[in-house]
């Protein structure tokens, strides 16, 4: 049985932090779902990306973490507010929910899909495998250019027809 | 355990996935407008790669491959984002709107 860290020394603190930053992924969550505004709903998705990116640091990554910021918050995030920009939705109509059983019926699959999951994870009894190496940023780099090189290859080639394909259909229908 | 160690724990971080994947749904549910349904599917992808990290610290065997994942689950992100974005500024176009209501050319 572990006993309790005390709240002021380094563990307590470290597992203050965490809940902090599991707190700003779900209230960002929130944010993200039920704003208003489209603006608001991509300030809340910036606000639960970098909680992600906390998690991911607990979760022994930073490498990954460093990554979430700068492809989710840097590229994603400021890729929808462009978009917002380009087609601004009228601000006198409501963007609210879409009719009035969209709003119960969402929240309950919503909230039975989480319980369910949550549940079927907690009550499973996970076998832990023994690690055969550390997962440091030296060993993603060799893995991903000799067992993953392929994969690294197709999703190389997807991100190329997904700017080539983002700018002829984003240009279709404009003149000159 | 106490509230303090949750960080240490399999279970917490399934928990946060479920709840981002929950998240997600009600978003895309509910939402009017595409660009808000395109913010939920990020956040669905975020819990799937909240999950994948969290076996890839806990029980895998090899600490790379779910990190490798997510790294893939991001471009793939990426590119969906790009191409979902780039459509939503063209159907902006033809009709004025972006509500998925109006939108409904192909109804016979």
């Amino acid at each position: 049985m572990v006993t309790s860290p005390n709240l002021f020394s380094v563990d307590g603190l470290v597992g203050v932090v965490f809940l902090i930053m599991v707190a700003i992924t779900i209230i960002g969550g929130l944010i993200a779902c039920n704003s208003e505004r489209l603006v608001r709903s991509v300030a809340g998705l910036i606000v639960c990306f970098v909680g992600v990116a906390g998690v991911y640091y607990f979760l022994n990554s930073p490498f990954v973490a460093m990554m979430q910021i700068l492809i989710y918050v840097g590229a994603v995030a400021v890729t929808i507010s462009f978009a917002i920009m380009l087609a601004a939705p009228e601000e006198k109509k409501k963007i609210g929910p879409s009719g009035p059983l969209s709003g119960p019926i969402g929240f309950g699959t919503a909230a039975l899909l989480s319980a369910g999951f949550s549940i079927l994870a907690i009550r499973t009894d996970w076998k832990v495998a023994e690690k055969i190496n550390d997962g440091s940023l030296k060993n993603i780099g060799i893995q991903l250019l000799t067992d993953y090189s392929l994969v690294f290859e197709l999703i190389s080639i997807v991100l190329l027809i997904a700017i080539l394909g983002a700018l002829v259909i984003a240009r279709g229908g404009r003149e000159g | 355990m106490s509230v303090l160690t949750l960080y240490n724990n399999l279970n917490t971080f399934l928990v946060i996935g479920a709840l981002l994947f929950g998240i997600g749904i009600y978003g895309i549910v509910t939402r009017r407008t595409l660009i808000g349904m395109l913010i939920a599917a990020e956040l669905i992808l975020a819990g799937s790669s909240v999950n994948f990290m969290a076996f890839n610290r806990f029980t895998a065997p090899d600490p790379v491959v779910g990190q490798v994942f997510t790294l893939f689950i991001m471009a793939v992100a990426a590119a969906e984002a790009a191409i979902g974005l780039s459509i939503i500024i063209a159907v902006y176009r033809q009709l004025k709107s972006i509500d998925a209501e109006d939108a409904v050319q192909l109804k016979g």
